[in-house]
């Protein structure tokens, strides 16, 4: 769609259900894809909270949109940053997270993790090199 | 510089809309092009024309839909956020059978594609949110 | 390349003053508008933490201080007051800006 390629970070800091951002934030995300720029996802501070697995949404009368995470792959969605630090300070590890993953064309379509677990210093650096950051 | 702005939040709940209007007019001031406007979130909340806010304060549709006349700036409502909270062209309202519509003037429903569009040709996109 | 990293919010009432400070790099700006400017008040916990954060340049927009009663006399030492021609400038002069939420 577009000759420029442009390295975008979606920046997740907001837990999800209490307030909308995480769901429109990964609309965007969805949208975006089609227009084949360098896309990664960032969740940090609360927003480590929007891929933990086990949601179940029935008794607040909400939508569970927690399968929609597993579909980013399909997307070509594969730089997924999860920052270490945020994960400790709320009492989580990599196994209370969605297992998300991705097929790679160029691997014989090997599936490969897209979570890419990094310090606070390395998402910082990531950070600093982006083009357009959008938040939410 | 060409430069996209990103508004997240309606009208008077948070300082976003001012903010972003602020830093909008001062940008065409010193001869920045603003490339588009985004509504996003409750952002969309901006675009509505029916909005009667006391005589005595700033009405911020008005003020966005004037800066939009004066300057040809691209005011976007994204469609799907707008759907979700009820601010509607004459299209949408008439596809989705509603007995009105109450997009504002200078403003236009249009597709999350704008944004990522707008990021990508603008020099700079900067995001007012809560 | 230097971002600019901008803060609307209050350090007292959210925690995105210091998540903006423990990845903002040195070199890089830090831009406090909006209830953010609260962090620029002398004597404040918050001022404490941007004392530490030596490496980064700190403004604070000066409607926002002016609408909430804090005289120039309140800010901390290190605060360039910038109005909103000066947002525009730190906007353009930074390679690219990152909105703290």
């Amino acid at each position: 769609m577009s000759e420029t390629i442009k390295k975008f970070l979606y920046v997740n800091r907001k837990a999800p259900y209490g307030t909308i951002y995480a769901l429109e934030s990964l609309e965007v995300v969805l949208i975006g894809a089609a227009f084949d720029q360098d896309v990664s996802l960032a969740f940090v501070d609360d927003g480590v909270f929007q891929i933990a697995k086990g949601q179940k949404t029935a008794d607040i009368g909400m939508k569970n949109f927690s399968p929609t995470y597993s579909a980013l792959g399909d997307y070509e969605v594969t730089k997924i940053y999860v920052e270490k630090e945020s994960l400790e300070e709320r009492g989580l590890t990599p196994d209370n997270l969605l297992h998300l993953t991705y097929e790679d064309e160029d691997d014989d379509y090997a599936e490969k993790d897209s979570i890419r677990f990094v310090s606070r210093a390395e998402l910082s650096d990531i950070m600093d090199q982006q083009d357009v950051v959008l938040s939410f | 510089m060409k430069l996209a702005v990103m508004v997240n939040e309606g009208p008077y709940q948070h300082q976003s809309s001012d903010s972003a209007y602020q830093f909008t007019k001062a940008a065409l001031d010193k001869g920045h092009e603003i490339s588009r406007v985004f509504f996003y979130h409750d952002g969309v909340n901006n675009g509505t024309r029916y909005a009667v806010p006391p005589q005595d304060d700033r009405n911020i549709t008005q003020l966005w839909s004037e800066l939009s006349k004066k300057h040809s700036l691209d005011l976007v409502v994204c469609v799907a956020a707008a759907q979700r909270r009820g601010i509607l062209d004459a299209d949408e309202a008439k596809r989705h059978g509603k007995s009105g519509d109450n997009i504002a003037d200078g403003f236009r429903i249009s597709g999350l594609g704008q944004l990522i569009e707008a990021g990508i040709q603008a020099d700079r996109l900067v995001v007012f949110g809560d | 390349m230097a971002m600019l990293h901008t803060v609307n919010k209050s350090p007292s009432e959210r925690n995105t003053l210091d998540s903006c400070l423990s990845h903002a790099k040195d070199g890089s700006s830090v831009l406090l508008f909006e209830d953010g400017i609260y962090a620029v008040v002398r004597g404040s916990a918050a001022a404490g933490r941007l004392k530490e954060a030596s490496g980064i340049s700190l403004y604070a927009l000066g409607p926002d201080l002016k609408a909430r009663g804090i005289g120039d006399d309140q800010l901390v030492e290190g605060v360039t007051v910038v109005d909103y021609d000066g947002f525009v400038d730190l906007v353009t002069r930074h390679e690219n800006v990152q909105s703290w939420l």
